[in-house]
């Protein structure tokens, strides 16, 4: 851009803005680039970290159950098939609430209390994941063990497993509730940036409440609300702190909804202090598998979410 | 007028009940918080007295754990502050539209929700192993690391709040773009960057993943306390991996320390988040 100096005087010299707008330019284009570094250093500390597992066990190691720290043998099936099975409930219950939240707090909800619940169910986003696992730890898991566990593992199948509240199931209760908010804000944002004419047309058209929001309104950001529900997923399956306090941390292959299990992110920060050789390369490559996972639904999830401007 | 009056009765009570469900939707989301503030105030306020500041948690306090916590997140926080605010500038003055700048703002978002225990990992094995062990440093650093995404995300929104007439007033009257940024649009922007800074440290502060392996765990404060540079040298103790420790000890005195923790941490970290988002409220009104 060219402006022309002025003929007022100013306390600019154009010899110091030569010098100094370009270094400027510089030193923010190297702190942007930083961030990029940062993100290429951990692809590849990963990399090199998790390689001589990689090499050693090759793609048995995605496939075996395997997890044996004294013979040093590696699977990651366990924690992987953990990941993705608790991340998937947690999706399943936090997605109605959340899209209930949103429509609720857009369609329904008078203006003055809207701003309030809003504020308050973002609240829930504030809460550090460690407290979320210590409320997992003393308060829901007990009671789900009491209350609801015990009585359906009579029942078997699904329903099976020791009966202390701490499994596959509790995790993904706890999950849901950590990615609400998340998801929440964004299904907001995304009906908020609906024209008001959209719904007015709807509503002249004779159409009820719910046939408004069904038919026109979540057709309009479909590929949003896609994008927020990848969002979700995507911190879901890298969640740490409180699924370690609650899943039961068993390496075995989950085969019921209440059976103890592991997740990537639990077993590396369960492990990783007390780990060398080719135990702490194990668990830097199921660090590995986790970014892959997770960049994977995170890009998808941005890309969908900013082909719907909003 | 109405040709079939059963079905318009019929979509009307549809409706009603999805009216109901989202009411429902929502009544659960508040219900869960107010499940877990209530846990949190009869668990853990019983907990909290002067012995919490005053003592270590060898003697049954948390002095140590805070002073940690807080140096770690200002040193995270200084590093994150000047690289965010810069690179959060980079994108909306210089360069964001550029093919360079859509594939930083890209990655700063895959960045900005990127598993905390992944940036733990990777600081381990470059700050932690080599120099032979756990340290201040290298925890602020790996907070530093998930600081600083969010504020150049959050710089890069005010940022583009700002109308351009500021920037062409400026320019108009001979300013270099450096001024322009420093002396306008930094200013302009200022309670909203305040809000960046905010929500990273809030962020960061309720951090437990990263620390794990990073920073380690004391039981003890460091002597002499005015020995910051001493203090980060060593393993540094913090609350939320205090409470980590503390919550999976099979002694009661511990678990209850660890709720006392959880209080201040919660409370702390809500408190700040409450106020970084009514500063940006100020703002764009």
């Amino acid at each position: 851009m060219s402006v022309t100096r002025p003929a007022v005087s100013t306390d600019q010299t154009p010899v110091r803005r030569d010098v100094v707008d370009p270094i400027f330019r510089y030193v923010a284009f190297f702190a942007a680039t930083l961030l990029l570094a940062v993100l290429g250093g951990l692809i590849v500390a990963l990399l090199i970290g998790g390689w001589p597992a990689l090499a050693k066990f090759g793609p048995s190691f995605f496939f075996s159950t395997t997890w044996d720290p004294v013979r040093e043998v590696f699977g990651a099936a366990g924690p992987i098939v953990g990941t993705v099975v608790s991340s998937f409930l947690a999706l399943a219950m936090a997605l109605p609430i959340a899209l209930g939240i949103a429509i609720f707090l857009t369609q329904f909800c008078p203006r003055a209390i809207a701003q309030p619940i809003a504020v308050m169910t973002e609240l829930l986003a504030g809460i550090p994941s460690i407290v979320y696992g210590m409320w997992g730890l003393f308060v829901f898991a007990p009671w789900f063990a009491k209350h609801i566990q015990t009585p359906l593992s009579a029942l078997g199948g699904i329903f099976a497993g020791v009966p202390n509240g701490a499994n596959i199931f509790t995790a993904s209760v706890i999950l849901a509730v950590m990615i609400l908010p998340y998801m929440a804000a964004v299904f907001r944002e995304l009906f908020r940036s609906i024209p008001p004419q959209v719904r007015e047309a709807a509503f002249g058209m004779g159409a009820t409440p719910f046939e408004a929001v069904t038919r026109v309104l979540v057709p309009y950001v479909q590929k949003g609300l896609v994008g927020a529900v990848m969002l979700g997923f995507g911190r879901a399956l890298g969640e740490t702190m409180a699924v370690t306090f609650i899943i039961g941390n068993s390496h075995a292959f989950p085969t019921s909804l209440f059976s103890s299990s592991s997740t990537l992110a639990s077993t590396i920060a369960n492990e990783f202090g007390e780990a060398s050789g080719m135990h702490a390369s194990a668990l830097i490559a199921l660090g590995l598998v986790l970014f892959l996972i997770t960049f994977a639904v995170l890009a998808v999830a941005r890309w969908l979410l900013s082909t719907q401007r909003y | 007028m109405i040709a079939n009056p059963g079905r318009a009765a019929r979509r009307k009570l549809i409706s009603g009940l999805f009216t109901g469900a989202c009411m429902l939707a929502t009544g659960v989301a508040l219900v869960a918080l107010l499940l877990i503030l209530w846990s949190l105030l009869t668990q853990g306020l019983s907990g909290i007295n002067l012995d919490i500041i005053t003592k270590d948690t060898s003697a049954g306090g948390l002095r140590n754990a805070i002073v940690g916590s807080v140096m770690m997140c200002l040193v995270a926080m200084v590093f994150s502050v000047v690289v965010g605010i810069l690179a959060g500038t980079w994108l909306a003055e210089i360069g964001g539209d550029t093919r360079y700048g859509h594939t930083v703002r890209f990655l700063n978002d895959v960045l900005l929700s990127a598993p905390s225990i992944l940036v733990g990992v990777f600081v381990t094995t470059i700050l932690v192993n080599p120099f032979g062990g756990a340290s201040g440093w290298a925890g602020a650093v790996a907070l530093a690391i998930l600081a600083t995404p969010v504020v150049t995300r959050t710089t890069e929104d005010i940022l583009n709040l700002q109308p351009s007439s500021l920037r062409e007033a400026s320019m108009a009257l001979g300013a270099s773009q450096f001024v322009t940024v420093r002396r306008v649009i930094w200013k302009a922007a200022g309670a909203g960057l305040l809000t960046g800074g905010l929500l990273g440290f809030a962020r960061i502060s309720g951090e437990t993943a990263p620390l794990l392996h990073t920073a380690g765990d004391t039981q003890f404060m460091h002597e002499p306390w005015w020995d910051i540079p001493g203090m980060m040298s060593n393993q540094n103790a913090s609350l939320p991996v205090m409470m980590y420790n503390f919550a999976l000890s099979p002694f009661e005195d511990a678990n209850k320390l660890a709720w006392a923790g959880a209080v201040l941490l919660a409370f702390a970290v809500l408190g700040i988040n409450v106020l970084g988002r009514w500063l940006a409220r100020e703002k764009k009104m």
